[in-house]
């Protein structure tokens, strides 16, 4: 039986990188999200673009966003994968933010991931927080793509 | 009875939902916003969580104004939502969005762009903003769309907004799911034989000039007033109860940037509804929206149908003999037809034989 139930185009359609994704149900969805001031979007529009030709639904929020924001839109689009794209050097105040407004609102299974310039020395201290990947300057996107890929979580049951 | 849906496609005969998936359907109702997120997802994807969801909530459903906003890709349809959410609030009524993007015909992805016109309500629990991509379906909405705006009306959001892909002429599906239907028209896209050319200008109630802030945006305004006058007072293409005056379609010239227009264009759709409501129209309205929604899922199930027979052999080598031109389209359709036939579709053999029947006199 084929995993046709998202109708053409859906999860079923093999993608550019080559994977196919019969297995879910339906296409990974993901918000994208500019935390903060910075206004540097390049990096998240080409990961947008990325995840969009992987197969991918991708919720482009834009830039200047708030921690409430960002929750408010992960909880109403029920993503299942959070984006954040930050090169303003303020991870460490934003972050947690984030995190506490995310789970205010009920996204605690949601798996986030970061994007940016992100100092080594932070990194574990960003990890703690629950940020389960920061993919920084130089990262393949296909090795972003296989990470969400393979550890975004199957939510099937309510 | 033969299984149509051969376990692809929208589920319609779904068995009870267990008890945790109603107590979901519950919390929705009770007003939690992140239960009604949940539910929303499992209609989208039309799996039998949501089809159980849906036809629980298809009993509260039915009291929330929709509204439909079309046009072409840019021409500020998110922008203009965005602007009257802020019109809604003001008056104290709560508004659900539901906003469909395009999905690519190539990777299945979808980059969905349109709440980031309407982030100023964040914070605001009565306002409830849901993207969502068409997943391959034509016509400018998703085929899960009028699923996800019953959700939100039974809710309790009202008005419901949806907002279509970028439509250019034809993509009117809205027009059939909706109330009032709004056509977005921008300045700068074509002279006034553009207004004369059927389809989405046909179904607009109210026809909105975008950017009206912008240079020419009173000429369009004056060339779509132009070409209503054009037309006889009540044109087959209203759907106008007999013996009921027809709607006088209106032409606003709308700003999001300055808000002029704003506030009128929300007047205006309060009128649209009081005058559906007065003349009977609504009743029209409804039942072709029941048929639309009806004739939608029965093709979605004969698409999920036609689908799996891309897969056998003999369709795969008729679609080859028509590449290379030595088979007709008409003629490798016979193939397609005794495959689904043999798959348990009653309709194609008949489809099969009256076609060789006719096949002469085409």
């Amino acid at each position: 039986m084929e995993a046709s139930d998202v109708g053409p185009g859906g999860a079923g359609s093999s993608d550019v990188w080559g994977a196919r994704d019969d297995a879910r149900a339906r296409p990974i969805k993901v918000l994208v999200a500019k935390p903060g001031l910075d206004g540097h979007d390049r990096g998240a529009k080409v990961m947008a673009r990325a995840m969009r030709d992987a197969g991918f639904e991708v919720v482009y929020t834009g830039l200047f966003q708030t921690p409430e924001m960002i929750a408010s839109a992960a909880a109403q689009e029920d993503v299942d994968v959070v984006g954040l794209s930050i090169l303003s050097g303020a991870h460490l105040t934003l972050f947690p933010l984030i995190m506490d407004a995310l789970r205010e609102r009920g996204v605690d299974d949601v798996l986030v991931v970061a994007g940016g310039t992100i100092p080594a020395e932070d990194l574990a201290e960003v990890e703690a927080m629950g940020v389960a990947a920061v993919f920084g300057p130089g990262t393949p996107m296909r090795t972003a793509i296989q990470f969400i890929r393979e550890r975004t979580p199957r939510r099937d049951e309510p | 009875m033969t299984d149509v849906s051969a376990g692809d496609g929208p589920v319609t005969d779904v068995p009870p939902p267990a008890t945790p998936r109603q107590d979901l359907v519950d919390r929705l109702l009770a007003g939690d916003r992140r239960a009604l997120a949940r539910v929303l997802t499992r209609i989208e994807n039309g799996d039998r969580v949501g089809a159980a969801a849906s036809a629980r909530l298809y009993a509260h459903g039915g009291r929330a104004h929709v509204v439909g906003v079309t046009g072409p890709p840019g021409a500020g349809k998110s922008t203009l939502v965005g602007a009257l959410i802020g019109a809604y609030r003001e008056q104290g009524r709560s508004v659900g969005v539901v906003a469909v993007d395009p999905s690519s015909p190539m990777s299945g992805g979808a980059t969905l762009g349109d709440r980031i016109r309407m982030g100023a309500w964040h914070g605001d629990d009565q306002v409830f903003v849901r993207s969502m991509a068409s997943r391959g379906h034509g016509g400018g909405v998703a085929r899960a769309t009028t699923d996800l705006v019953d959700a939100l009306d039974a809710a309790g959001f009202n008005p419901v907004i949806v907002e279509t892909v970028g439509a250019g002429q034809g993509e009117i599906d809205v027009a059939a799911l909706t109330h009032t239907t709004l056509l977005v028209q921008v300045p700068g896209t074509g002279d006034a034989v553009q207004t004369l050319k059927a389809g989405g200008l046909e179904v607009g109630d109210i026809l909105v000039v975008g950017k009206g802030d912008l240079p020419g945006a009173a000429g369009l305004e004056a060339d779509l007033r132009g070409m209503l006058t054009l037309a006889e007072p009540d044109p087959p293409s209203r759907r106008a109860v007999p013996g009921q005056d027809a709607w006088p379609v209106r032409v606003i010239r709308v700003s999001a940037q300055t808000q002029e227009g704003v506030a009128e264009l929300a007047d205006a759709i309060d009128a649209h509804r009081a005058h559906l409501a007065r003349s009977g129209e609504i009743v029209t309205r409804l039942r072709a929206r029941a048929e639309a929604t009806l004739l939608a899922r029965l093709r979605a199930l004969l698409e999920a149908q036609v689908a799996g027979t891309t897969a056998d052999r003999r369709v795969a080598d008729a679609v080859a003999a028509v590449a290379a031109r030595t088979r007709t389209p008409d003629e490798a359709l016979a193939s397609v037809l005794t495959v689904l036939a043999e798959r348990g579709a009653p309709w194609a053999g008949a489809a099969a034989n009256n076609r060789s029947a006719s096949f002469g006199r085409r």
